[in-house]
């Protein structure tokens, strides 16, 4: 076993060799620009970049001319909800989204109220669910669109996007899904579950970074968008700039290895996922999963250990790459929006360890993760003032704090 | 991060770890900070009864490893002080002495409040 393990695929995933393999002839060897129409170069990529979009678009139940390639899932958030709130502002001014969504979401959400839109954030329960009543109750005459995640990235809890889909079609507002944790995890069909718009990313599932695209449904209904740069046109003018060839290989050699061994592979980390959970859980008192305890992703673990801090806990497994809610951990000194959001106490948001697992995941290295989390956990445990006062019988929200 | 060398040993060997009897009239107890901010130091100190030297001090800290390593470095320091000395302690030279970068230096200021309230709860204890 090498140390350290790396335990944050839910950040990002080493590209696979043979995804490199295929990426290798298109730097040096076939390095034409995918839109010069008028050699040899030119066309020799126009022709892989056209397979590539077409196995792309099939993985999802989509067409190959309904991919928009983009630098990243962060690109595609952001061309679809600015592209569709553009485009569609004489219909209205209303985009609906929930407040666990990934910041690529939120932040143009809230640059669009900045420019008079208004937009719904639906509530979320304790595992991180949205109400679907909620959801059809706030759609208006003015609504354009609404955007909720496949796969939650902090706590792994999955959105019901076939139920969701039904309510939008029904009521005739478009339906964006940034499904950057979900594409080569969970099945998806943009038909079955009435997708408008999707968002996905290559290096999420053993791709290169700076790869993404966006699905936009040409029929029933055709999706029209503004474009959010300019340039030569490309990609239909949704998305000027040279295609990433190498990239686009990449993506779409990595969707398909993610594809061929999606059911397995869900099946082998959801099980070490609860291996991973249950022998924290038997070996340790006050510890709470956050997000959904079934409906998640199959690769996600997200526990608070209470009465530890998660950036010491962190510290104290240095041979774990993992992540943590606490405020200590972001550049904003504010604990994971998500956990809050969930109504997550922010004591036990910063308590959070995100583990993530994935392919190169072993279940020795489970068990040694698992190990030295109790270790850790065990440790500070004995340096906590607040684990102190509870076993004392202290009731914590009773106590005076000087807050700071 | 990139801890500094001395957080990493405070972190990893912290110095005076435990509990005092908080009954004892000649301990004084500090509880500073809040569970929701990500922070809570207790901190005591063990008076001698006739020299007023600060014979004993322990900790316990919930917080980031540069809150530990504060909170430990501050035990390390009053033992031995008179209480006068020990309320002098700022928490500047304990951001010098762990090199805190800007962002943990409420740690410091935490030890330090840490202090105080230990030594202030000692003295309305020994009031006459």
């Amino acid at each position: 076993m090498k140390l350290p393990i790396y335990l944050d695929y839910n950040a990002t995933t080493p590209v696979d060799p043979k995804v490199v393999e295929v990426m290798m002839p298109y730097f040096t060897e076939s390095f034409g620009n995918a839109a010069s129409r008028n050699h040899s170069f030119g066309w020799q990529v126009e022709k892989v970049v056209e397979d590539a979009r077409d196995f792309i678009g099939q993985s999802i139940g989509a067409g190959g001319k309904e991919i928009v390639f983009t630098s990243g899932a962060t690109e595609s958030d952001n061309l679809a909800i600015l592209g569709v709130a553009d485009f569609y502002q004489k219909k209205g001014r209303h985009i609906i989204s929930s407040p666990i969504e990934h910041k690529a979401v939120i932040d143009p959400c809230h640059a669009l109220e900045q420019r008079g839109y208004e937009i719904t954030f639906l509530d979320v329960d304790k595992d991180g669910s949205i109400d679907l009543k909620q959801l059809e109750e706030s759609i208006r005459e003015d609504t354009i669109l609404v955007s909720l995640m496949a796969g939650n990235n902090e706590i792994g809890t999955l959105n019901p996007l076939k139920e969701i889909g039904k309510i939008t079609r029904a009521k005739g507002v478009l339906f964006h899904t940034d499904a950057t944790q979900g594409v080569g995890k969970i099945p998806i069909d943009v038909d079955e579950m009435n997708i408008d718009l999707l968002s996905m990313s290559a290096h999420k599932i053993y791709g290169p970074k700076g790869m993404g695209a966006l699905y936009v449904r040409r029929k029933k209904p055709r999706v029209r968008l503004s474009p959010i740069m300019f340039g030569g046109g490309h990609e239909r003018g949704m998305r000027s700039g040279t295609l990433n060839v190498t990239g686009i290989v990449g993506f779409a050699k990595a969707l398909e290895l993610s594809m061929d061994e999606m059911a397995s592979e869900a099946e082998r980390l959801t099980g070490m996922r609860q291996r991973l959970f249950d022998r924290l859980d038997s070996e340790l008192d006050y510890i709470f999963l956050n997000g959904h305890p079934t409906e998640r992703l199959p690769n996600n673990l997200n526990i608070s250990f209470g009465y530890v801090e998660g950036e010491s806990l962190m510290m104290g497994v240095s041979d774990l790459a993992v992540s943590s809610g606490s405020a200590c951990t972001s550049s904003s000194l504010e604990p994971s929006y998500v956990l809050r959001a969930l109504g997550v106490g922010d004591d036990l948001a910063h308590s959070s360890i995100r583990f993530g697992m994935g392919r190169y995941t072993t279940v020795e290295e489970v068990d040694y993760a698992a190990d030295q989390i109790v270790i850790a956990v065990q440790r500070l445990r004995e340096m906590s003032p607040l684990y102190e006062m509870v076993k004392e019988g202290v009731d914590l929200s009773t106590v005076q704090w000087s807050s700071h | 991060m990139a801890y500094s060398e001395k957080v990493i040993d405070h972190y990893s060997d912290p110095r005076n770890v435990g509990s005092l009897d908080k009954s004892d009239e000649n301990v004084g107890t500090g509880l500073v900070g809040a569970p929701e901010c990500g922070d809570v130091m207790k901190l005591q100190i063990q008076v001698d009864p006739v020299s007023k030297e600060i014979i004993d001090a322990k900790f316990k800290t919930f917080g980031c490893g540069s809150a530990i390593a504060s909170s430990s470095l501050a035990t390390e320091w009053v033992k031995g002080k008179s209480i006068d000395e020990a309320m002098s302690i700022q928490n500047t030279e304990i951001v010098e002495e762990l090199s805190l970068p800007p962002v943990k230096i409420h740690c410091s200021v935490l030890a330090e409040d840490a202090i105080k309230a230990a030594i202030s709860d000692y003295k309305s204890r020994n009031e006459d």
